[in-house]
């Protein structure tokens, strides 16, 4: 089933900060999103994983089907690399993790503490926990930030395989990943901040 | 579910993960009462029970911020809410893992200590129990203001501020059970109070507690 975004504004603190966002993704297939610092990457994708309400418009096509990884990792220092992806893979009723350490390379440091691991193997087992959810829509928000090259590519690997399998990813990168996917700026999206009022804001604590 | 209770007990029992750490406070506010109030037996049996229910609280709400402030910090809040587990269940399993991790040893503790404070024999049962009975709404409650305050740095003493109040009524009759059985009276009464209060926040917390996270997590 595809993902479809129809006509959707989202608001990050209240504030509008993209408009009349339309996409649809269709199984197999990736979209990158670009734009510069502060354009609404980050606060899109969580409106799509269902982190935060849509200002207007819809999304449909993503309940219950994403696994969404933002800028934190989700990671407990003090359990090991096993024990960080067999507690996320038993919480999305998944039971194999040796594929996933296997696919970032983590079965040397499976017995390590998570707080021990350098940030970028830290960042791969945040990565490793995307293919033990079972979940067919990625969606990644800047997900290589202190990978090497070689774990760049072997992260492009594994979307390369999640896409053949009939998955769909969704990213927010900077970099050139060597993938065969459509490329989204969401710049022409972003909302000019005079002239546009402000959204109602409800946040508990500004 | 499963996993995430035995992931929340591992972490409180692994370094930094502050078990015991409600206990000790418990400990140490117990013992130094006599010193404050006077070598008075006779006095320290009269407010036994009030000064344990208290210190109890007390030592509950010290490890209230842990419950959800490292796992928002970290990210696994984001994940849990995308998670097929509901946010709702997912609260109370980490608040069974606080009580677990937190109130059980001060039910277990409290007769030892009750000693020091030369409680009446026969309020110890009625101790136990009611703190049994009470203990499991403190962390219910806690947890919802833990969700409250989740996003807010060092955030601590406003979350003590509100849940104070929240725990007026287990207090009132948690302590007043416990009296009401050291000084060999029928505690029926408070005692069903009290297990009316547990479980009616049981069932309904939860639900507020995902609601108010889910706006936090915006």
């Amino acid at each position: 089933m595809e993902l479809t975004l129809v006509d959707l504004s989202v608001a990050r603190g209240g504030v509008p900060v993209l408009a009349g966002v339309s996409l649809s993704l269709a199984p197999g297939q990736a979209l990158v999103l670009r734009g510069p610092n502060g354009s609404g990457k980050t606060t899109l994708l969580r409106t799509i994983a269902g982190l935060q309400p849509a200002l207007s418009g819809q999304v449909t096509g993503a309940e219950d089907r994403i696994a969404y990884a933002g800028h934190a990792d989700g990671l407990k220092a003090m359990l090991s690399v096993r024990e960080n992806l067999t507690f996320w893979a038993a919480v999305f009723g998944m039971r194999d993790v040796e594929q996933a350490m296997q696919a970032f390379a983590l079965l040397p440091l499976a017995d390590r503490l998570a707080g021990t691991l350098s940030a970028g193997q830290k960042r791969r087992l945040g990565l490793a926990r995307l293919l033990v959810t079972g979940r067919p829509i990625w969606v990644l928000d800047e997900p290589t930030v202190s990978l090497d090259a070689d774990a760049v590519a072997l992260f492009a690997g594994a979307v390369r395989a999640h896409l053949a399998a009939g998955g769909m990813a969704l990213i927010a990168t900077h970099i050139d990943l060597g993938l065969d996917a459509a490329v989204l700026d969401v710049t022409p999206y972003r909302v000019a901040l005079n002239g546009v009022g402000f959204g109602s804001s409800d946040e508990a604590f500004l | 579910m499963k996993a995430l209770l035995v992931r929340d007990l591992r972490l409180a029992l692994r370094a930094g993960g502050g078990f015991g750490l409600g206990l000790a406070f418990f400990l140490i506010v117990v013992v130094l009462v006599p010193f404050s109030v006077g070598p008075q037996p006779e006095l320290l049996g009269r407010i036994a029970a009030g000064v344990l229910w208290l210190a109890a609280l007390l030592a509950c709400l010290l490890s209230l911020d842990r419950i959800l402030a490292l796992d928002f910090e970290d990210g696994t809040l984001d994940v849990l809410a995308t998670a097929p587990l509901p946010l709702e269940a997912a609260l109370s399993v980490k608040a069974l893992a606080h009580w677990l991790t937190t109130g059980v040893p001060l039910v277990v503790a409290a007769p030892v200590l009750a000693v020091l404070l030369n409680l009446p024999v026969a309020g110890y049962g009625g101790l136990v129990l009611s703190l049994a009975l009470g203990t499991p709404a403190l962390s219910v409650i806690g947890t919802f203001g833990a969700a409250l305050t989740v996003g807010i740095k060092r955030g601590g003493l406003l979350l003590s501020l509100l849940v104070l109040p929240l725990y007026v009524p287990t207090l009132i009759f948690g302590a007043e059970a416990a009296r009401r059985s050291a000084e060999g009276l029928d505690a029926t009464t408070p005692m069903l109070m009290l297990a009316g209060i547990s479980a009616g926040v049981l069932a309904l917390m939860p639900f507020a507690s995902a609601a108010v996270l889910r706006v936090n997590l915006r």
